[in-house]
């Protein structure tokens, strides 16, 4: 019923193109907020490869640990680095000060991103780093043009090169798709399970609760249509005086 | 002695709900559009109360809003709950006052006897704009502060005053803390002046009784009817007939509700705009800044009258001049019938046409502009104000059709 209802607003939403992304194809993120497994592999590698520079400063901790299926010691052993307050949200020990002298910008908090940017953006960005040797860390981005970035998932990922054709209309190269160069540690189509798992977890830290906000609609939902029943044969009732 | 006659010497209290619910004798054919009304107030109340509750965990600082906001959303009991019924009513008060004017305007509800009450209602649409406007900075998010940027600048286009102007709204140069305090402070005001004027608008309508859509004086018809011999024929008592008939229609309303704020609380960006969850930077211009959909209509006149000598006031004049002329249409419609069910195939055309230019300008309102896109907003514009401006001419060429003594069905 929930799916019905969420395809159903969908299909009926005039989806304009509200969302960032310029002109760059997306992909689908297909995930699903109800894989724990796949949420908990989420989080090991978000607190692995993104909590270094980038915080999640609304997230706390155990509350986490509750809605993605861990124990509190689970998560202080595994995934806590910079704080042993398991009711600590997830801040990092980098100031603002010092990213800005690293990366020339302050790497944004990561609890809304999925929310202002969208699943389907973020898992596109992550995969479509490419070889650049013009820029500082030596990677641009095909989503995110000159991007402040790092590639940190090199090593996993391997490195890729963009092939560009000429622009018909002339101006800017249009990026044709990636080669890959020399492979990492992960093939391809582990490395886009994994980050599937990411932008999985980075949409639940967007909004904690969703699972048990649908839970309840439709609670809701199925009483209202109760009680419009009753409701409308209590109209009846009375209005059979006027009739 | 009962505890009611008590209150009744000192208080009247019977008078009241009798002059007001059990013997105010409403037209017995009202439809389907004539349940916006209650809807509306359901929607203020609604407003006014989570706002109340929002206020007791919001924080209004600069600094703090928009992760006050998310601590709502995460941390304070139900929070998320009372945040969303909150942001999706508001655009549901839009809707429903929207379909409320739009009952009034095809029933010619603003014709005389009602004329002090559909001007009362303009002041109502007018002040929950400006509740809007403010309480949508509040989030500073950066649609929040990008929106009130340029919507505030439109007053600093006003000639000689304008810089003056945006600086005595905002409270310093730019939006900043300063503005989002004091918008703040308004914005827990004017609900309550709102609600006042709500008030006034029903004492209005019980002075004048309630139009239908045959646009029959029931007061002016025969009198004598199941519960009274001095009432209209054609009236039943409000309650318990509408009262337990707008039961139904708050059901259905809040299934509706429901549906959205469960299930697609952002509606697809609509009712909560992508770019307000990052916090407001006014140092990062977002790459297209859009007002929220309720005010698109007008905004996309704004841009579709060309600058003169670089200034944008004449757009601002028609912005402003596009709501204002609501206030006049009592006097603008020559037509000699009221209801839409009487009038002439002109009169339909010109409403069919004016709502879809409404629907074209608030499309074109959320979109980039693009030379071909300014031109269909010039057109739409022009037909808004031709529908104003012109109906004291069709509306007396008009071919109408005779209207019943008494209200059909």
């Amino acid at each position: 019923m929930k799916k019905l209802i969420v395809l159903f607003l969908m299909v009926v939403m005039p989806a304009l193109g509200l969302a960032a992304g310029g002109n760059v194809h997306l992909e689908e993120a297909d995930i699903d907020p109800t894989d724990q497994a796949s949420l908990q592999r989420g989080a090991k590698f978000f607190v692995n490869y993104c909590l270094g520079c980038h915080s999640a400063k609304y997230q706390r901790y155990n509350r986490m640990a509750q809605d993605i299926g861990l124990t509190e010691e689970q998560v202080k052993a595994n995934l806590m680095f910079t704080t042993d307050k398991i009711g600590d949200t997830m801040e990092i020990a980098m100031s603002p000060d010092a990213a800005n002298r690293y990366f020339g910008t302050t790497p944004p908090d990561l609890s809304l991103i999925a929310r202002s940017r969208g699943v389907d953006w973020l898992y596109t960005y992550l995969r479509s780093f490419y070889i650049d040797e013009s820029r500082p860390f030596g990677v641009n981005n095909i989503v995110f043009k000159d991007v402040g970035m790092p590639h940190v998932m090199l090593d996993l990922q391997g490195w890729q090169k963009a092939v560009f054709r000429e622009n018909e209309h002339g101006g800017e190269p249009v990026f044709e798709r990636f080669e890959l160069v020399k492979p990492g540690a992960m093939t391809p189509e582990q490395f886009d399970g994994a980050l599937l798992d990411l932008v999985n977890f980075l949409d639940y830290v967007g909004e904690p609760y969703k699972l048990e906000r649908q839970r309840l609609g439709v609670k809701v939902l199925l009483f209202l249509a109760f009680f419009f029943v009753i409701a409308y044969l209590l109209k009846k009732e009375y209005w059979k005086d006027v009739h | 002695m009962s505890l009611l006659s008590w209150i009744d010497e000192r208080y009247p209290l019977l008078k009241v709900w009798n002059e007001h619910l059990a013997q105010y004798y409403a037209p017995k054919n009202f439809n389907f559009w004539y349940f916006f009304g209650s809807l509306a107030m359901l929607a203020l109340v609604n407003q006014i109360l989570t706002g109340v509750w929002l206020a007791m965990s919001y924080k209004p600082d600069a600094n703090l809003a928009f992760g006050s906001v998310e601590y709502i959303m995460r941390d304070v009991n139900w929070g998320w709950l009372i945040r969303y019924m909150h942001s999706t009513g508001a655009s549901a008060f839009f809707i429903v006052i929207y379909l409320h004017m739009f009952r009034g305007l095809i029933y010619g509800s603003y014709r005389q006897p009602r004329e002090l009450l559909w001007i009362i209602g303009v002041i109502i649409y007018i002040l929950m704009m400006a509740t809007a406007f403010m309480g949508y900075l509040l989030p500073w998010g950066q649609m929040s502060f990008w929106g009130a940027q340029v919507i505030v600048n439109l007053f600093t286009a006003v000639p000689v005053v304008g810089e003056d102007l945006g600086v005595w709204i905002r409270g310093d140069y730019v939006i900043s803390d300063a503005t989002l305090n004091r918008f703040f402070a308004l914005h827990f005001l004017l609900p309550f002046l709102l609600a006042a004027v709500v008030f006034i608008h029903i004492v209005a309508l019980h002075k004048v009784g309630s139009n239908n859509p045959d646009g029959i004086e029931i007061k002016k018809g025969p009198k004598g009817n199941k519960w009274s011999d001095s009432a209209p024929a054609d009236g039943i008592p409000f309650h318990p007939y509408y009262s337990v008939k707008d039961i139904v229609g708050v059901v259905g309303f809040l299934f509706l509700f429901a549906l959205v704020l469960f299930f697609a609380p952002e509606m697809g960006g609509f009712f909560l705009e992508y770019p307000n969850f990052e916090p407001a930077n006014p140092m990062k211009t977002p790459e297209h800044i859009a007002p929220v959909w309720y005010f698109t209509p007008f905004y996309a006149i704004l841009r579709a009258v060309p600058s003169i000598a670089g200034s944008a006031f004449p757009g601002v004049v028609a912005m402003g001049a596009s709501i204002a002329l609501f206030f006049f249409l009592p006097w603008l419609d020559r037509s000699p019938v009221k209801s839409i069910r009487y009038k002439g195939i002109i009169f339909k055309a010109w409403i069919a046409i004016f709502v879809v230019s409404f629907i074209i300008l608030g499309y074109l309102g959320v979109q980039p502009s693009t030379p071909g896109k300014t031109l269909l907003a010039q057109i739409c514009t022009i037909l808004y104000f031709a529908f104003f401006l012109l109906m004291p001419i069709y509306s007396k060429m008009d071919k109408t059709k005779p209207v019943p003594e008494r209200v059909t069905k």
